[in-house]
């Protein structure tokens, strides 16, 4: 393409289906410990 | 038209545009399409026609640009962007609660405030120099084991489980701490569970000891400095009055070098003060730690609070950092920094994004004295108390609520670009400016979005870098 370029091969709606183990760490998005955003965590899968 | 109709068609295209998001960012034009994560860089004329296109008006905004760009590649756009709805990668569908997030949350992690004390007196502590507006208090060993066996018991088949030891400061009670990890490490070998013990610590107690033994036992560390040496005095004093740099800092050294640099966090908290908090990180990074994390402080009228009028300033910072992160990087130089962390292609599940920070159903805080509530910062807080350790939970209807206060349930969240990655923000911060856990606090919410882009921006840039496919677009 000449006008986009697509950065990411995105698997956030396949996970409708697929996801829910909760083996995931435990995310705080608090200022007071390392707080996750939960976008910034990774998948234990 | 009738009314009505214009009325549905108005709604279609102010749904489309909740289902995308787009941004300037370090002089990249950016495109996020909400429900399926998908990143786009993208061009000027992209940009701009995307505050016309809804994906099904194809005549109107090639139309409504034709003074300003040639219809030619208008159309040549155009067709771009269907390309991309074919793929999934534009105006996704809506996400709704999918069936892989249970009604009810599994319990696997807990937050042990195991002093409600403390031997430092941060300005902006939010547990009142650990007293958590009571006494200050010990946890127990008893409290302890009770409180690994609840998770035990509730944490059904899932084999990975979490312990934070908090406070206060939780070295104070370093006794307890060891009994509770000697404890977690037998009972791991019973159950076939797995926990991973974190500890948060303010750094004066970590002699030679401590530090061998939290290395043996594989605890991994929350190390508290907030980046130079004057930003940090001021906040981090001691019980004396005095700063606490020098001394936190020369231990945390020898503690992250005796673990080979691995398993730690250094993290930080910036306020009104110093607002020019890149300088921290860098400060940080040039003390030699490359595992850092700088938040925001959360305050509601304290001098050094960060007010609605601080936010320009706030973003003009976090474009300093992202730019600074980046040149670092190209350096070799380069640092982790928890807030642009982001797994573009892979990254949490549906479920997960819903569940959030698990606060009050999946993750619990226990007080001193063992009781339960949703999170380390509700721990005192009137009407929260969920019960103990010892009797279980007994106001039923908390996690509950908890549970159901996902970004789909929250009227703000539910249209907010942002809701996938942020997760609805941090219920305790919501209840203390609004008294109400799904009522978002706004200034946390304009933080995190400034700090969503700019993480977007640096993944996509170093996703292009690594491929060697930075295009001119
Ligand atoms: S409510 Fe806030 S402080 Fe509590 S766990 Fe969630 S993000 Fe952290
Ligand atoms: S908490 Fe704020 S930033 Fe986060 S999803 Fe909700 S409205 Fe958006």
């Amino acid at each position: 393409m000449k006008h986009i370029q697509t950065v990411n091969k995105p698997t956030l709606q396949e996970t409708i289906k697929k996801g829910g183990c909760g083996e995931c760490q435990a995310s705080c998005q608090s200022a007071c410990k390392t707080s996750c955003t939960v976008g910034n965590q990774t998948c234990e899968k | 038209m009738p009314e009505r109709h214009l009325l549905f068609f108005w709604e279609i295209k102010t749904a489309m545009k909740e289902r995308i998001h787009k941004f300037e960012q370090g002089g990249e034009y950016i495109l996020l399409d909400v429900n399926s994560a998908a990143v786009h860089l993208i061009d000027r004329m992209t940009f701009d026609l995307l505050d016309v296109f809804d994906g099904t008006n194809d005549d109107e905004a090639a139309q409504a640009l034709s003074g300003k760009y040639p219809e030619s590649e208008l159309r040549e756009v155009l067709s771009e962007l269907h390309e991309l709805m074919d793929a999934k990668q534009l105006f996704a569908p809506d996400i709704d609660v999918p069936p892989t997030f249970a009604a009810e949350g599994v319990v696997k992690s807990m937050c042990l405030m195991v002093a409600h004390d403390c031997n430092l007196r941060c300005g902006y502590c939010f547990a009142g120099t650990g007293e958590y507006g009571g006494k200050r208090e010990l946890m127990s060993n008893e409290v302890g084991e009770a409180a690994v066996e609840y998770i035990i018991g509730h944490s059904k088949g899932r084999k990975h489980c979490e312990i934070d030891f908090f406070g206060g400061e939780p070295l104070v009670n370093l006794s307890v701490v060891k009994h509770v990890t000697e404890y977690v490490r037998r009972r791991e070998k019973e159950t076939g569970k797995i926990f991973k013990l974190t500890l948060t610590t303010n750094g004066l107690l970590l002699d030679e000891d401590t530090r061998n033994w939290l290395n043996a036992n594989r605890v991994s560390l929350v190390l508290s400095l907030d980046g130079r040496r004057e930003v940090h005095d001021r906040m981090r004093p001691d019980a004396g009055g005095n700063g606490t740099y020098d001394r936190v800092l020369k231990n945390f050294r020898a503690m992250v070098d005796s673990r080979g640099g691995k398993d730690y966090y250094l993290r930080g908290t910036y306020t009104k003060y110093n607002l020019d908090f890149t300088k921290d990180v860098l400060s940080m990074a040039d003390a030699g730690f490359d595992v850092l994390s700088v938040e925001p402080v959360v305050a509601k009228d304290a001098p050094y609070a960060i007010k609605e009028s601080n936010l320009p300033r706030v973003y003009e910072e976090y474009d300093r950092l992202t730019e600074a992160y980046l040149k670092r990087h190209r350096e070799g130089r380069g640092f982790f920094f928890f807030h642009f962390n982001m797994d573009l292609s892979g990254g949490p599940c549906v479920a997960k994004r819903l569940s959030g920070c698990g606060a009050g159903h999946e993750y619990y805080a226990v007080a001193a004295n063992g009781d339960l509530y949703p999170c380390h910062q509700f721990v005192g807080r009137g009407g929260y108390r969920l019960g103990s350790v010892f009797e279980g939970v007994t106001n039923k209807d908390l996690p509950k609520y908890f549970r159901e206060s996902h970004v789909l349930n929250k009227p703000k969240c539910a249209d907010c670009w942002a809701r996938f990655f942020c997760s609805g923000g941090c219920h305790a911060n919501a209840e203390l400016f609004h008294g109400d856990i799904r009522e978002p606090y706004e200034v946390g919410c304009a933080i995190q979005k400034k700090r969503l882009e700019c993480a977007i921006r640096v993944q996509a840039e170093l996703a292009l870098e690594k491929a060697g496919k930075k295009a001119d677009v």
